[in-house]
């Protein structure tokens, strides 16, 4: 288990590398000239030059990927030029809020997605399975930013429940994971069912059967267990979707987080902080496969055995 | 061989779920080609003195906050978000079975580097990818096409590859390779239409995917910039009049819902009576 970590460690350096590589280009992929994406209206042209000799761009590509990634592992992850403040400390006071969301909206869709899949297994064939079926696959079709402004419209604003957007106590949160979730339960609980579906055909469940166990104890003990191996993949996967769905619901609720900063940095072609935001929910995505597996791995052996 | 190939097609929209699910898509798919002979309104026509009106009977979904109908807007947003969306895919396919069919058929370094790309693009949410895309392209609806065409590619190469080398195994292509055929006679000929079916029925679902897609990025303000209708677009200027007039958001996301339920109805459909559903789940 020690030897799969350290081998799976090893294996995100080039993938490490790779995503840098990418999101340090963003800024020279962008069409015309960097220089002038950066610029205000109305600069200069020794504006022009100063600007270039502060971001380096008169230094040639690979010296400047040098620069930039020594930086990077200093932890100066450059300045924000619409708000002129480190990219890094806009980062360290967002992150918390991403990672608060990202965290309870996977656990909501865990938990939701599982049991509805369990109901709609144990009750195979009948209406209640038709019924939670129907309602995932309206889960899977709503965007997710348009469930959040209806959640916002009936529970904040005509019922006034809770609080319409931000980030100021647990109340602001509830709408915010719930339009997250959504999408991650309706896969859960798909994986979920069918998984419980296949899992109870088999000789052994027969066999629980035989022995004259109750039906509840077989499905809760035995076959919900072989069927969380698929799921806990499928959760892992996840992760990074997860992270994908907080940057929308993050803008639509203004709560601050990666997301919001993220849109907030294309709309204004904030490269360095936009450069930043994707590292950071790239990396987030990697780490969170990482996760997974490692989890996986722990409750499957052969996941260990067979794959380096 | 053609004859064969359209029953399972007559097959789904017979079922009820098919048809019902076709006869939407039908119908949308006529909206959006006769957008501006079908639209009440011209879709740009402002009117201060109406702003932010309720559904009533001269304006069937009610104005927005420039006193423009919701309705004709909604009707050339099909348009904006149909077109965006299956051009996108489309060019996904395309390129995505060359590469798949490139990979699967002659395997080796180029399949690795290929892959190694795919896998690593594999892990990561479309949004994600093409919230970097746009970054890079800039906003405007050729970004969005060119970021869901990317964000999408990866599932057709794999689901492709798959097939192909499944395909390149069977008795009937070791017969053709035996009778002197050459590469692009077995590619084109052999493999690439008998991979087609599962590549075609996955970029129907894809569609659905990337209608919500187009529609986040249009949310965020990186889609069709305005005047142009889509339906994202919509829902973005309406955020700020959600108070007042939430019919300028509630109908372009039931537009949004409905397209993509009916479009998986339809695929599913379609999966049920080609009997693919096995091919699909492999790759």
């Amino acid at each position: 288990m020690f030897l799969f970590i350290i081998k799976r460690l090893v294996l995100l350096v080039p993938v490490f590398f790779v995503v840098s590589l990418v999101v340090f280009l963003i800024i020279h992929l962008v069409p015309g000239n960097p220089i002038d994406n950066l610029m205000r209206a109305g600069s200069s042209s020794a504006q022009r030059v100063q600007i270039a000799a502060k971001y380096g761009l008169d230094r040639s590509l690979a010296e400047q990927y040098f620069v930039w990634m020594s930086r990077l592992m200093t932890g100066d992850l450059g300045t924000s030029i619409i708000q002129g403040r480190p990219v890094g400390a806009l980062i360290a006071r967002n992150l918390p809020y991403s990672l608060q969301l990202g965290g309870a909206a996977l656990l909501f869709s865990a938990l939701t997605g599982i049991t509805a899949g369990v109901l709609a297994a144990s009750f195979h064939g009948t209406r209640l399975d038709d019924g939670i079926s129907g309602l995932i696959l309206l889960g899977s079709t709503v965007p997710s930013f348009w469930l959040g402004l209806l959640l916002i419209l009936v529970f904040a604003v005509w019922l006034g429940w809770v609080p319409i957007s931000g980030a100021r106590g647990w109340t602001s949160l509830i709408l915010p994971v719930i339009a997250t979730g959504v999408g991650g339960i309706a896969l859960v609980a798909r994986v979920t069912r069918i998984a419980m579906i296949e899992t109870a055909r088999q000789d052994f469940v027969m066999l629980l059967h035989a022995k004259g166990l109750s039906p509840l104890v077989i499905q809760l003990r035995h076959v919900l267990r072989h069927a969380l191996v698929p799921v806990v993949t499928i959760l892992a996967l996840r992760i990074g979707w997860i992270l994908g769905g907080t940057v929308t619901i993050e803008y639509v609720f203004a709560r601050p987080g990666l997301g919001s900063l993220l849109i907030r940095g294309l709309n204004q072609r904030d490269y360095p902080l936009v450069q930043a935001c994707l590292l950071m929910l790239a990396m987030a995505v990697i780490l969170g496969t990482l996760i997974g597996d490692i989890v996986q791995a722990a409750m499957d052996p052969r996941q260990r055995e067979e794959r380096p | 061989m053609r004859a064969v190939r359209a029953m399972p097609m007559l097959k789904a929209i017979a079922s009820v779920k098919g048809s019902i699910a076709g006869l939407y898509l039908l119908f949308l798919i006529g909206g959006a080609l006769f957008a501006p002979w079908l639209s009440p309104y011209p879709y740009d026509q402002q009117d201060l003195t109406i702003m932010n009106q309720p559904p009533s009977l001269t304006h069937l979904m009610g104005t927005d906050e420039f006193g423009r109908d919701v309705l004709s807007r909604m009707i050339t947003g099909a348009r904006t978000s149909l077109s965006v969306s299956v051009t996108a895919i489309g060019v996904s396919v395309l390129s995505g079975l060359i590469l798949g069919a490139a990979c699967g058929y002659f395997g080796g370094a180029f399949d690795r580097v290929v892959m190694i790309g795919v896998d690593l693009t594999w892990s990561f949410p479309e949004i994600l990818i093409a919230l970097m895309l746009v970054a890079i392209i800039g906003p405007g609806l050729q970004g969005v096409v060119l970021a869901i065409a990317i964000a999408y590619l990866a599932q057709f190469t794999r689901l492709t590859r798959t097939q192909v080398m499944v395909l390149k195994g069977e008795t009937f292509v070791e017969a053709t390779v035996n009778l002197g055929a050459g590469h692009t006679h077995i590619l084109f000929a052999h493999l690439l239409p008998n991979a087609l079916a599962p590549v075609l029925v996955a970029a129907m679902l894809a569609t659905g995917d990337a209608i919500i897609l187009e529609a986040t990025l249009g949310f965020f303000g990186l889609g069709a910039q305005p005047p142009t209708p889509s339906w994202g677009a919509m829902m973005s200027s309406g955020t700020a009049q959600l108070f007042i007039a939430p019919w300028v958001i509630l109908l372009p996301g039931l537009a949004v819902a409905l397209t993509v339920i009916f479009l998986n109805l339809f695929g599913d459909a379609i999966i049920t009576a080609l009997d693919i559903r096995t091919k699909l789940r492999e790759a």
